[in-house]
């Protein structure tokens, strides 16, 4: 047995540190033409039934947010990876 | 209510902030001032969201920039009022001091500056959008910052001209500061200034020079942003040192 398989509850810690980056000076890698940006200078179209981040250079859809009164749906599909500095 | 409500820790969450003053900025914007219990201070360039309920539960948030300098106790922030507007008429008409807001942040931080990150500053503001380079402009000041820096800034006229007469006395004062506009309806009279839309050819006459490598920030209506920022790298700056803003279609 592999010692190192755990269960998601294990990386609770890890991800709430992960996930509480400021966004828009994480650089993201686009899935489709390869441009790494920050969030920041990429594009954004914002509109009643949710958000839609997209490349600047390949319009490829990188993050796509709805939202309804219950919660968030959370789509990264657009992007291969995000870099962002740990906290201080 | 199903379930327990999570709240993001920490800054992110909604929370009230006290006006503590309301003026006048121009006869179309007006600026706010906010004090917000446990504050823990911004960089320039951030902004905050704010969000109005209204009594049938109905919600509507907005951006908005930080104008004043993180030095600075109260928050200032800049608003236009937009006739059809959702948030904005109620902002600069029904808001009163002692008013409770509620708001998120600060927010942001690609689109920032501190005076640590040096110079020189090329800026670029189309009407309210100048909010946030304020923002940059008071900070360098209160830091004792000697980056060269240049405002190009359009306006309507002389009196919608936002921060006119503080950019007055701070250019006065501050040799390395150096702010241009441009006034694109109605001009004082003996005005020398540009009298048009910013155009590739007021940024090539106004911009540093590409080899100065400056930290440019544009921020202002998306046709602006975008003519400013392709004029810019046409002119052999680094796309990278330009980072821009854009009202959203989302204002008001």
């Amino acid at each position: 047995m592999d010692e190192r398989r755990l269960d998601g509850n294990a990386v609770g810690g890890l991800l709430g540190e992960v996930f509480t980056f400021e966004a828009t000076t994480a650089e993201g890698a686009c899935d489709q033409c390869g441009t790494v940006a920050h969030v920041g200078e990429a594009m954004a179209y914002v509109s009643e039934i949710g958000t839609v981040v997209r490349c600047a250079r390949c319009d490829n859809a990188l993050i796509r947010v709805a939202q309804n009164p219950r919660g968030y749906f959370l789509d990264l599909r657009g992007i291969s990876y995000l870099r962002f500095e740990s906290a201080p | 209510m199903a379930g327990e409500v999570r709240r993001l820790p920490g800054r992110l969450s909604w929370r009230i902030g006290e006006v503590v003053e309301t003026r006048p900025a121009t006869p179309r914007t007006k600026s706010l001032f906010l004090e917000v219990p446990g504050w823990e201070g911004h960089t320039a360039g951030q902004h905050v969201d704010i969000r109005l309920t209204a009594e049938d539960g109905y919600q509507a948030q907005r951006s908005y920039s930080i104008a004043s300098a993180p030095e600075e106790k109260r928050l200032e922030l800049i608003v236009e009022r937009l006739d059809d507007g959702e948030v904005s008429p109620y902002l600069t008409d029904e808001l009163r001091t002692g008013d409770g807001l509620e708001l998120r942040g600060p927010i942001g931080g690609w689109f920032a500056w501190e005076a640590k990150d040096g110079g020189p500053l090329f800026l670029v503001a189309g009407g309210s959008g100048v909010a946030p380079l304020m923002a940059m402009i008071r900070h360098r000041t209160a830091a004792g910052s000697d980056a060269t820096c240049r405002l190009l800034y359009s306006s309507r006229s002389r009196e919608e001209t936002i921060f006119a007469d503080e950019l007055d006395r701070l250019t006065a004062s501050d040799s390395s500061l150096e702010v241009v506009h441009t006034l694109t309806r109605s001009q004082p009279p003996g005005w020398t200034g540009y009298d048009r839309r910013i155009d590739g050819e007021m940024i090539a006459e106004v911009a540093p020079s590409p080899d100065e490598a400056p930290r440019t920030f544009v921020c202002g209506p998306t046709p602006l942003v975008e003519s400013v920022a392709t004029a810019l790298v046409g002119l052999g700056h680094d796309a990278g040192r330009v980072k821009t803003e854009r009202f959203g279609p989302t204002g008001g």
